[in-house]
Protein backbone atom coordinates (compact mmCIF):
# COMPACT_ATOMS: atom_id res chain seq x y z
CA UNK A 1 0.00 0.00 0.00
CA UNK A 2 1.24 3.43 -0.87
CA UNK A 3 0.80 6.76 0.78
CA UNK A 4 1.75 10.20 -0.51
CA UNK A 5 5.19 11.67 -0.22
CA UNK A 6 5.86 13.18 3.19
CA UNK A 7 5.50 16.91 3.10
CA UNK A 8 3.67 19.62 4.97
CA UNK A 9 2.61 23.12 4.09
CA UNK A 10 4.75 24.37 6.94
CA UNK A 11 8.02 23.24 5.44
CA UNK A 12 8.49 26.31 3.21
CA UNK A 13 7.70 28.64 6.10
CA UNK A 14 10.11 26.82 8.38
CA UNK A 15 12.79 26.85 5.70
CA UNK A 16 12.28 30.59 5.32
CA UNK A 17 12.64 31.09 9.07
CA UNK A 18 15.81 28.98 9.11
CA UNK A 19 17.18 30.87 6.12
CA UNK A 20 16.44 34.16 7.83
CA UNK A 21 18.25 32.93 10.93
CA UNK A 22 21.26 31.98 8.82
CA UNK A 23 21.26 35.31 7.01
CA UNK A 24 21.01 37.20 10.27
CA UNK A 25 23.80 35.12 11.76
CA UNK A 26 26.05 35.68 8.77
CA UNK A 27 25.28 39.39 8.62
CA UNK A 28 26.11 39.75 12.29
CA UNK A 29 29.16 37.59 12.92
CA UNK A 30 29.58 36.90 16.58
CA UNK A 31 26.33 38.66 17.25
CA UNK A 32 26.75 38.06 20.98
CA UNK A 33 29.63 40.46 20.89
CA UNK A 34 27.89 42.58 18.30
CA UNK A 35 29.15 46.03 17.63
CA UNK A 36 26.88 48.34 19.56
CA UNK A 37 26.94 52.11 19.47
CA UNK A 38 27.93 53.78 22.72
CA UNK A 39 24.95 53.88 25.12
CA UNK A 40 22.94 57.07 24.85
CA UNK A 41 20.69 56.20 27.78
CA UNK A 42 21.76 55.46 31.34
CA UNK A 43 22.05 51.90 32.55
CA UNK A 44 19.38 52.73 35.12
CA UNK A 45 16.97 53.85 32.40
CA UNK A 46 17.80 50.71 30.47
CA UNK A 47 17.12 48.43 33.42
CA UNK A 48 13.86 50.21 34.09
CA UNK A 49 12.85 49.71 30.47
CA UNK A 50 13.87 46.06 30.66
CA UNK A 51 11.58 45.53 33.67
CA UNK A 52 8.70 46.79 31.51
CA UNK A 53 9.72 44.54 28.63
CA UNK A 54 9.93 41.52 30.94
CA UNK A 55 6.40 42.21 32.19
CA UNK A 56 5.17 41.99 28.60
CA UNK A 57 7.11 38.81 27.86
CA UNK A 58 5.60 37.15 30.91
CA UNK A 59 2.05 37.79 29.72
CA UNK A 60 0.14 34.60 28.86
CA UNK A 61 -0.25 35.77 25.24
CA UNK A 62 3.54 35.46 24.92
CA UNK A 63 4.40 32.84 27.50
CA UNK A 64 1.83 30.25 26.40
CA UNK A 65 3.98 29.47 23.36
CA UNK A 66 7.38 30.09 24.99
CA UNK A 67 7.07 27.02 27.18
CA UNK A 68 9.68 24.66 28.55
CA UNK A 69 7.31 21.78 27.88
CA UNK A 70 6.61 19.63 24.84
CA UNK A 71 3.19 21.25 24.59
CA UNK A 72 1.82 24.79 24.38
CA UNK A 73 -0.44 26.32 27.00
CA UNK A 74 -3.59 28.34 26.50
CA UNK A 75 -5.87 30.73 28.33
CA UNK A 76 -5.09 33.31 30.94
CA UNK A 77 -4.71 30.47 33.47
CA UNK A 78 -2.09 28.92 31.17
CA UNK A 79 -3.51 25.43 31.22
CA UNK A 80 -2.01 22.79 28.91
CA UNK A 81 -3.44 23.13 25.41
CA UNK A 82 -6.51 20.95 24.94
CA UNK A 83 -6.61 18.09 22.43
CA UNK A 84 -3.20 16.79 23.52
CA UNK A 85 -1.50 19.30 21.26
CA UNK A 86 2.23 18.61 21.08
CA UNK A 87 5.25 20.71 20.12
CA UNK A 88 6.61 18.35 17.45
CA UNK A 89 10.10 18.50 16.03
CA UNK A 90 9.92 22.05 14.70
CA UNK A 91 7.38 23.69 17.00
CA UNK A 92 4.58 23.39 14.43
CA UNK A 93 2.83 20.36 15.92
CA UNK A 94 2.89 16.69 14.98
CA UNK A 95 1.74 14.77 11.91
CA UNK A 96 -2.05 14.63 12.01
CA UNK A 97 -2.30 17.55 14.40
CA UNK A 98 -0.29 20.54 13.28
CA UNK A 99 -0.77 24.05 14.67
CA UNK A 100 -2.21 24.89 11.25
CA UNK A 101 -4.89 22.23 11.68
CA UNK A 102 -6.79 24.79 13.76
CA UNK A 103 -4.85 28.08 13.71
CA UNK A 104 -5.04 30.03 10.47
CA UNK A 105 -3.57 33.38 9.48
CA UNK A 106 -6.22 35.46 11.26
CA UNK A 107 -8.38 35.20 14.33
CA UNK A 108 -11.53 33.31 13.42
CA UNK A 109 -14.60 35.07 14.73
CA UNK A 110 -17.05 32.22 14.27
CA UNK A 111 -14.99 29.52 15.97
CA UNK A 112 -13.09 31.81 18.34
CA UNK A 113 -9.79 30.15 17.39
CA UNK A 114 -6.95 32.67 17.40
CA UNK A 115 -4.67 32.98 14.40
CA UNK A 116 -1.78 34.81 12.82
CA UNK A 117 0.67 33.84 10.09
CA UNK A 118 3.14 31.09 11.01
CA UNK A 119 1.46 30.15 14.29
CA UNK A 120 3.94 27.96 16.16
CA UNK A 121 5.74 27.35 19.44
CA UNK A 122 8.97 29.17 20.13
CA UNK A 123 11.94 26.80 20.10
CA UNK A 124 13.05 25.36 23.43
CA UNK A 125 16.11 27.62 23.32
CA UNK A 126 13.61 30.45 23.75
CA UNK A 127 11.63 28.81 26.54
CA UNK A 128 10.97 31.50 29.13
CA UNK A 129 8.96 29.74 31.81
CA UNK A 130 10.56 29.96 35.24
CA UNK A 131 13.29 32.42 34.28
CA UNK A 132 14.16 35.41 36.44
CA UNK A 133 14.26 38.85 34.82
CA UNK A 134 18.04 38.51 34.66
CA UNK A 135 18.01 35.14 32.94
CA UNK A 136 15.15 36.11 30.63
CA UNK A 137 17.22 39.08 29.52
CA UNK A 138 20.26 36.91 28.85
CA UNK A 139 18.24 34.37 26.86
CA UNK A 140 16.59 37.08 24.78
CA UNK A 141 19.89 38.71 23.90
CA UNK A 142 21.84 35.51 23.20
CA UNK A 143 21.97 35.03 19.41
CA UNK A 144 22.72 31.36 19.93
CA UNK A 145 19.30 31.06 21.53
CA UNK A 146 17.24 33.75 19.83
CA UNK A 147 17.70 32.70 16.23
CA UNK A 148 20.74 34.86 15.55
CA UNK A 149 19.04 38.18 16.24
CA UNK A 150 21.06 41.22 17.19
CA UNK A 151 19.40 44.18 18.90
CA UNK A 152 18.29 45.75 15.64
CA UNK A 153 16.68 42.50 14.55
CA UNK A 154 15.04 42.10 17.96
CA UNK A 155 13.54 45.56 17.62
CA UNK A 156 12.39 44.71 14.11
CA UNK A 157 10.81 41.48 15.38
CA UNK A 158 8.91 43.37 18.06
CA UNK A 159 7.89 46.12 15.65
CA UNK A 160 6.88 44.12 12.58
CA UNK A 161 6.41 40.39 13.21
CA UNK A 162 2.67 39.55 13.00
CA UNK A 163 3.02 36.88 15.68
CA UNK A 164 4.05 39.65 18.11
CA UNK A 165 1.16 41.85 17.00
CA UNK A 166 -1.21 39.03 17.93
CA UNK A 167 -0.54 39.76 21.61
CA UNK A 168 -2.57 42.96 21.36
CA UNK A 169 -5.26 41.47 19.15
CA UNK A 170 -5.94 38.01 20.59
CA UNK A 171 -9.58 37.80 19.58
CA UNK A 172 -12.55 36.25 21.37
CA UNK A 173 -12.50 36.96 25.11
CA UNK A 174 -8.75 36.65 25.58
CA UNK A 175 -7.02 39.42 27.47
CA UNK A 176 -4.63 41.43 25.32
CA UNK A 177 -1.23 42.41 26.61
CA UNK A 178 -1.66 45.59 28.71
CA UNK A 179 -0.47 48.80 27.11
CA UNK A 180 0.22 49.02 23.42
CA UNK A 181 2.72 47.62 21.00
CA UNK A 182 3.99 51.18 20.57
CA UNK A 183 4.72 51.26 24.32
CA UNK A 184 6.77 48.07 24.01
CA UNK A 185 8.63 49.40 20.99
CA UNK A 186 9.49 52.52 22.99
CA UNK A 187 10.74 50.41 25.90
CA UNK A 188 12.84 48.35 23.48
CA UNK A 189 14.38 51.49 22.01
CA UNK A 190 15.21 52.90 25.44
CA UNK A 191 16.68 49.57 26.55
CA UNK A 192 18.64 49.29 23.33
CA UNK A 193 20.00 52.85 23.59
CA UNK A 194 21.22 51.98 27.07
CA UNK A 195 23.18 49.07 25.61
CA UNK A 196 20.52 46.43 26.40
CA UNK A 197 21.65 45.95 30.02
CA UNK A 198 20.54 42.85 31.89
CA UNK A 199 19.91 42.93 35.66
CA UNK A 200 22.44 41.16 37.79
CA UNK A 201 21.29 37.69 38.79
CA UNK A 202 21.24 38.61 42.46
CA UNK A 203 19.14 41.72 41.91
CA UNK A 204 16.47 39.95 39.96
CA UNK A 205 13.70 37.70 41.21
CA UNK B 1 -16.38 34.85 -6.73
CA UNK B 2 -13.80 32.53 -5.18
CA UNK B 3 -12.09 29.77 -7.14
CA UNK B 4 -10.18 26.79 -5.82
CA UNK B 5 -9.69 23.08 -6.37
CA UNK B 6 -11.77 20.56 -4.46
CA UNK B 7 -11.00 16.88 -4.95
CA UNK B 8 -9.07 17.72 -8.09
CA UNK B 9 -11.78 19.81 -9.71
CA UNK B 10 -11.77 23.58 -10.04
CA UNK B 11 -14.82 24.98 -8.27
CA UNK B 12 -16.24 28.50 -8.11
CA UNK B 13 -18.36 29.78 -5.27
CA UNK B 14 -20.06 33.08 -4.59
CA UNK B 15 -20.20 33.36 -0.82
CA UNK B 16 -19.15 35.74 1.92
CA UNK B 17 -15.37 35.40 2.33
CA UNK B 18 -15.69 34.73 6.06
CA UNK B 19 -17.88 31.67 5.49
CA UNK B 20 -16.27 28.60 7.02
CA UNK B 21 -15.02 26.21 4.34
CA UNK B 22 -17.10 23.50 6.04
CA UNK B 23 -20.36 25.17 5.02
CA UNK B 24 -19.12 25.85 1.50
CA UNK B 25 -18.22 22.22 0.82
CA UNK B 26 -21.47 21.03 2.36
CA UNK B 27 -23.97 23.58 1.11
CA UNK B 28 -22.50 25.10 -2.03
CA UNK B 29 -20.68 22.03 -3.32
CA UNK B 30 -22.96 19.31 -1.94
CA UNK B 31 -20.11 17.34 -0.39
CA UNK B 32 -21.89 16.35 2.81
CA UNK B 33 -19.37 13.76 4.00
CA UNK B 34 -17.62 16.49 5.99
CA UNK B 35 -19.60 16.97 9.19
CA UNK B 36 -20.40 19.82 11.56
CA UNK B 37 -19.69 18.90 15.15
CA UNK B 38 -18.68 21.61 17.60
CA UNK B 39 -17.95 24.63 15.41
CA UNK B 40 -14.92 25.57 17.51
CA UNK B 41 -12.25 23.34 15.95
CA UNK B 42 -12.32 21.02 18.91
CA UNK B 43 -14.04 17.79 17.84
CA UNK B 44 -12.54 17.21 14.39
CA UNK B 45 -15.73 16.05 12.63
CA UNK B 46 -15.13 18.74 9.98
CA UNK B 47 -11.54 17.72 9.21
CA UNK B 48 -10.51 17.85 5.57
CA UNK B 49 -7.18 18.40 3.86
CA UNK B 50 -5.67 21.62 2.58
CA UNK B 51 -2.68 20.73 0.41
CA UNK B 52 -2.55 17.38 2.15
CA UNK B 53 -2.51 18.74 5.70
CA UNK B 54 -5.45 18.27 8.07
CA UNK B 55 -7.58 21.33 8.71
CA UNK B 56 -10.64 21.86 10.88
CA UNK B 57 -12.84 23.38 8.22
CA UNK B 58 -15.29 24.98 10.67
CA UNK B 59 -12.46 27.37 11.53
CA UNK B 60 -11.04 27.91 8.04
CA UNK B 61 -12.51 30.85 6.10
CA UNK B 62 -13.26 30.09 2.48
CA UNK B 63 -11.31 33.24 1.56
CA UNK B 64 -8.14 31.31 2.47
CA UNK B 65 -8.90 28.46 0.05
CA UNK B 66 -7.92 29.95 -3.35
CA UNK B 67 -4.49 28.74 -4.36
CA UNK B 68 -4.83 25.58 -2.31
CA UNK B 69 -6.03 22.06 -3.06
CA UNK B 70 -8.88 20.93 -0.85
CA UNK B 71 -9.56 17.24 -0.33
CA UNK B 72 -12.70 16.03 1.41
CA UNK B 73 -13.63 12.51 2.44
CA UNK B 74 -15.24 12.13 -0.99
CA UNK B 75 -11.84 12.72 -2.57
CA UNK B 76 -9.83 10.33 -0.42
CA UNK B 77 -10.58 7.72 -3.09
CA UNK B 78 -13.37 7.41 -5.62
CA UNK B 79 -13.99 3.73 -4.98
CA UNK B 80 -13.35 3.24 -1.25
CA UNK B 81 -9.97 1.79 -2.13
CA UNK B 82 -7.80 3.89 0.15
CA UNK B 83 -5.97 1.53 2.53
CA UNK B 84 -7.48 3.32 5.51
CA UNK B 85 -10.99 3.02 4.11
CA UNK B 86 -10.46 -0.70 3.55
CA UNK B 87 -9.06 -1.12 7.04
CA UNK B 88 -11.95 0.89 8.52
CA UNK B 89 -14.37 -1.59 6.94
CA UNK B 90 -12.32 -4.62 7.90
CA UNK B 91 -12.13 -3.50 11.53
CA UNK B 92 -15.77 -2.36 11.54
CA UNK B 93 -14.67 0.91 13.10
CA UNK B 94 -17.83 3.07 12.87
CA UNK B 95 -20.73 2.77 15.24
CA UNK B 96 -22.98 5.74 14.56
CA UNK B 97 -20.36 6.93 12.07
CA UNK B 98 -20.87 10.67 12.44
CA UNK B 99 -17.27 11.48 13.37
CA UNK B 100 -15.66 8.93 11.09
CA UNK B 101 -15.04 11.02 8.00
CA UNK B 102 -13.07 13.43 10.15
CA UNK B 103 -11.28 10.51 11.80
CA UNK B 104 -10.33 9.10 8.41
CA UNK B 105 -9.05 12.42 7.12
CA UNK B 106 -6.92 12.90 10.21
CA UNK B 107 -5.62 9.34 9.94
CA UNK B 108 -4.82 9.86 6.25
CA UNK B 109 -2.82 12.98 7.10
CA UNK B 110 -0.98 11.07 9.82
CA UNK B 111 0.05 8.09 7.69
CA UNK B 112 1.06 10.37 4.85
CA UNK B 113 3.87 11.63 7.07
CA UNK B 114 4.26 8.57 9.28
CA UNK B 115 3.77 5.46 7.15
CA UNK B 116 4.07 3.25 10.23
CA UNK B 117 2.87 5.36 13.15
CA UNK B 118 3.61 4.30 16.70
CA UNK B 119 0.92 4.17 19.38
CA UNK B 120 2.17 7.51 20.70
CA UNK B 121 2.02 9.12 17.27
CA UNK B 122 -1.52 7.84 16.86
CA UNK B 123 -2.49 9.19 20.30
CA UNK B 124 -1.22 12.70 19.54
CA UNK B 125 -2.67 12.82 16.03
CA UNK B 126 -6.05 11.19 16.55
CA UNK B 127 -7.59 13.70 18.91
CA UNK B 128 -10.92 13.71 17.07
CA UNK B 129 -13.80 13.11 19.45
CA UNK B 130 -16.05 10.06 19.13
CA UNK B 131 -19.05 9.73 21.43
CA UNK B 132 -19.38 6.04 20.51
CA UNK B 133 -15.86 5.45 21.84
CA UNK B 134 -14.45 3.80 18.73
CA UNK B 135 -10.91 4.80 19.62
CA UNK B 136 -9.51 1.25 20.03
CA UNK B 137 -10.88 0.27 16.63
CA UNK B 138 -9.52 3.44 15.08
CA UNK B 139 -6.09 2.45 16.36
CA UNK B 140 -6.50 -1.09 15.08
CA UNK B 141 -7.54 0.13 11.66
CA UNK B 142 -4.57 2.47 11.38
CA UNK B 143 -2.26 -0.38 12.39
CA UNK B 144 -3.89 -2.67 9.83
CA UNK B 145 -3.69 -0.09 7.06
CA UNK B 146 -0.02 0.50 7.75
CA UNK B 147 0.93 -3.17 7.85
CA UNK B 148 1.18 -3.32 11.61
CA UNK B 149 -1.57 -5.84 12.15
CA UNK B 150 -2.93 -6.19 15.64
CA UNK B 151 -6.06 -7.73 17.16
CA UNK B 152 -9.32 -5.87 17.03
CA UNK B 153 -9.64 -3.28 19.76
Amino acid sequence: MMFGKAQTRNVPALAAVCLLALLVASANPGAAGQTRPPPSESREAGLQAWAGIARVLRHPRCMNCHTTTNFPRQGDDRHPHVNLVRRGLDGHGVPGQMCSTCHQTENNESSGVPGTPNWHLAPLSMAWEGLSDADLCRVLTDPKKNGGMDLAKLEEHIEHDPIVAYGWNPGANRKPIPGSRADLIQLMKTWSRAGAPCPSRTASR
Amino acid sequence: MLEFKVNGQLRRVDVHPDTPLLWVVREQLGLTGTKFGCGIARCGACTLHVDGSPVRSCSFPVSAAPGHEITTIEGLSNDVSHPLQRAWIAEQVPQCGYCQSGMLMTAAALVRLRPKPTDEEIDFAMTNLCRCGTYPRVRSAIKRATGQAEGRG
